[in-house]
């Protein structure tokens, strides 16, 4: 092997597209299963979850008016790029999460697969759960889920790449824009996620990453007004019931999730997209 | 044109069958109350209807246990083909006494007796038989095989439509295979206490549905009750806020359907006959008190005076008076603290500048009532803009252009309905897509279905009622 030193990666937020550093110019050290240094990540700050909300509702209009079959092209591009980075993504996740390179293999291709799944389920999600309504009238009345708006996401602390596509895919293909917070202590698979995202006609500010600490930022997005909607799931057990009560001041949708982190190799589902829709019901009258 | 003088032609208030007093259904029997009884009053007349005996802490805890115990050994395992039969009685029998519930409805409530006939009754009926249907075809609801309900669901309903808020809620609760504990709205209690009889004469097991009237500490003594599975709430925001914090961290499951400022927005190009009609409906049926009341109007600059014209000369020939009269069409505020907190908000519309107009009718000299009111020259700044006023009060904004009316009408933090008012197809379309509202009228206002799920976006609520949708909220999926 040669001696050639290697170029290391300065970590960064995502936020609107961009890689700004955090605001606050904090870092944190993040190391690999075995305590080894791996590199210093961004710190988000309070500062840096404003931002990205004002970002994700910046593009909340964009991403929610586009049609579904692009919605859907653009979330199969994510896994056509996660697909020609898997060597990187899995030697990220093996050593985030510090298992072996075969399991950490299976974990990258569940998650490219979980991509296509979500992709594919944006233009059938309206035909599932909208409907016409057999109205006792002369009345066309019809009924179209929408997408809930901007989405604050915790993502799982153990399951740094599966977990997170598996709690972030769904809320991009319901239509949403997301402000994500990554797993703390394994946020490396995240901030790689992000230059994907970045390069795969995801539209800026659709999903923001950040990476830091769900403790310090899950309450400025569970009190965040222009958050509509609040996945708990990195929060601590403890930490959610607060949470929830800071989301009752804008009335926020709330995920119901399990107390330990699920076994997110089971296959995505439709109960994960409901969350994030609003059931819209149009009215006219038919007549001559 | 002058007025056509009607004779009155007042609906007997004997069919209600009045009793002097009213107890709480709890498994499956009426009891006393351990609350303070309440006097229920005609808001028409300000006249005691009756006396009602209202829960106290030990009931609530009475009734969650009967239902507790109603849905472990008899209604949760019964199979949905018998529950459904259980609904359809239960709807039969509201299609045969619905004369008598529409006048006591109409007592309690202030509404006028058109309404209560015609709108909340035959609703409220179909709202059961819809729902009968759903209990043995859960399986084809969308939520996977065999959905499970959730246990016992706590209703906490409002006075604006008192038994068909109960029928929204207690009618898909039990088709999922929940039981209730219900608590109707302090004022008006009485209907859902006939409604407790109706299910007495269903034959429904006792501790199934169980009703329990009384303030609003009844009400959050369900929300804490840890027997409880499941709340879901109608009324206001401010309360839907206090009740989502205090499920927070437990693992109740919440809807809740709460406040609206809905815009109604009417294009050049309307047809304005229909549009007056539309925009009456949608600001005074029921005097206003509706959440998803069509309270701001939105109307292009070009036609404003135009409109306006017509709106008073129609709203002019409303007729307010006795709710029993067949002729009204304006009936009673609730309650004389809903009327003062209707007045407050209209005094700020002048305060803030904005020109107030009131329909010339004559009020009664006694009961609830406040004449049709429509403020012009109203700015978004304006509370009376902004804020849920319940009343009979609509305020008037204007736009010039498409983008501008959408702007206008989704800045709120409510989002629970909207109108949009034009001929051109592809206008009405476009526009219903781009209101964030969980119901949209076009041409058309205030339509309500069983099958057609209504709830709201952002801090109207979430959950829905109605349609295949709106089962989601009592099962466990």
């Amino acid at each position: 092997m040669s001696d050639r030193v290697s170029v290391a990666k300065t970590c960064k937020l995502f936020i609107g597209g961009k890689f700004p550093r955090s605001e606050s110019g904090r870092v944190y050290p993040v190391q690999d299963g075995k305590g080894a240094f791996l590199a210093n990540v961004a710190h988000a700050s309070r500062k840096d979850v404003r931002d990205a909300v004002s970002a994700a509702r910046k593009a909340f209009p964009g991403w929610s008016g586009a049609t579904a079959y692009n919605r859907g092209q653009v979330l199969y591009r994510v896994a056509e790029l996660l697909e020609g980075r898997r060597d990187q993504f899995a030697a990220e996740v093996a050593a985030a999460e510090g298992i072996a390179a075969r399991r950490a293999q299976s974990l990258v291709d569940a998650s490219i697969d979980r991509w296509v799944y979500y992709a594919g389920w944006t233009d059938k999600i309206a035909s599932v759960l909208g409907a016409a309504n057999p109205v006792a009238g002369p009345y066309f009345s019809f009924t179209v889920p929408e997408p809930t708006g901007v989405v604050g996401v915790l993502a799982p602390q153990r399951s740094s790449l599966l977990g997170l596509v598996s709690v972030l895919a769904p809320v991009l293909a319901a239509g949403c824009t997301a402000v994500v917070v990554s797993s703390a202590r394994r946020p490396l698979p995240a901030v790689c996620l992000a230059e994907v995202l970045a390069t795969s006609d995801v539209p800026g500010g659709v999903a923001n990453v950040l990476t830091g600490r769900a403790t310090e930022l899950g309450p400025w997005l569970a009190s965040h007004g222009d958050v509509d909607a609040l996945d708990p799931t990195g929060a601590t057990v403890e930490a959610r019931a607060e949470l929830a009560r800071e989301a009752a001041g804008n009335i926020k949708r709330v995920l119901t999730v399990p107390a330990e982190e699920p076994d997110w190799t089971a296959r995505g589902d439709l109960a994960r997209l409901r969350r994030y829709l609003e059931a819209k019901t149009v009215w006219h009258p038919m007549g001559l | 044109m002058a007025l056509f003088e009607y004779a009155p032609a007042p609906e007997s208030r004997e069919v209600a069958n009045l009793k002097p007093s009213y107890r709480p259904l709890i498994n499956g029997e009426f009891v006393d109350g351990t609350g303070a009884p309440l006097e229920t009053i005609n808001p028409a007349t300000e006249e005691v209807l009756a006396e009602v005996s209202t829960a106290g802490p030990s009931d609530v805890d009475n009734a969650v246990r009967a239902a507790r115990r109603a849905f472990d050994k008899v209604w949760g395992p019964m199979p949905g083909t018998e529950r459904a039969k259980y609904l359809f009685r239960i709807a039969r029998l509201i299609q045969e006494r619905s004369r008598e519930l529409a006048v006591l409805e109409t007592l309690d409530n202030g509404k006028p007796i058109r309404e209560s006939r015609d709108a909340d009754l035959p609703v409220v009926a179909a709202h059961f038989f819809y729902h009968a249907g759903w209990a043995d075809k859960l399986d084809y609801a969308g939520f996977g095989p065999d959905p499970k309900p959730l246990g016992v669901a706590g209703a906490i309903i409002p006075w604006n439509f008192p038994l068909l808020m109960l029928a929204w809620k207690v009618a898909p609760a039990l088709a999922t295979g929940n039981t209730v504990v219900l608590k109707p709205a302090e004022t008006t209690p009485l209907t859902a206490l006939v409604f407790g009889e109706i299910c007495q004469q269903a034959g429904l097991p006792p501790g199934v549905v169980n009703i329990l009237p009384g303030a609003g500490d009844v009400g959050g003594e369900i929300v804490r009750h840890g027997g409880v599975d499941k709340i879901a709430f109608t009324g206001s925001t401010e309360v839907g806020k206090l009740i989502q914090r205090e499920v927070a961290g437990t693992p109740k499951r919440l809807t809740l359907e709460l406040g609206g400022k809905a815009a109604n927005i009417v294009f050049d190009d309307a047809p304005l006959e229909e549009a007056v009609e539309g925009i009456v409906n949608g600001i005074f049926f029921n005097q206003g008190q509706v959440c998803c009341a069509g309270s701001r109007l939105l109307v292009q600059e070009s036609i404003v005076d135009d409109l306006l014209d017509r709106l008073r000369r129609r709203i002019a020939r409303l007729r307010l008076g006795d709710p029993l009269d067949k002729n009204t069409d304006i009936g009673a505020i609730n309650s004389a603290a809903q009327l003062a907190r209707i007045r407050e908000l209209a005094d700020t519309g002048d305060a803030a500048g904005a020109r107030r107009w009131t329909s010339p009718c004559a009020l009664p000299g006694r009961g609830f009532f406040f004449a049709p009111t429509v403020f012009s020259g109203v700015e978004q700044s304006m509370r009376i803009a902004r804020e849920e006023i319940f009343g009979p009060v609509l305020s008037v904004l204007t736009f010039r252009t498409p983008d501008e009316a959408v702007a206008k009408a989704n800045n709120t933090p409510y989002g629970l309905s909207a109108g949009v008012w034009t001929e051109k197809g592809s206008r009405a379309l476009a526009i219903a897509g781009a209101l964030r509202a969980g119901t949209v009228w076009a041409n058309t206002f205030n339509r309500f279905d069983p099958t057609a799920p209504f709830g709201g976006y952002q801090e109207s609520g979430f959950g829905r009622e109605g349609g295949r949708t709106g089962l989601e909220a009592y099962l466990n999926v």
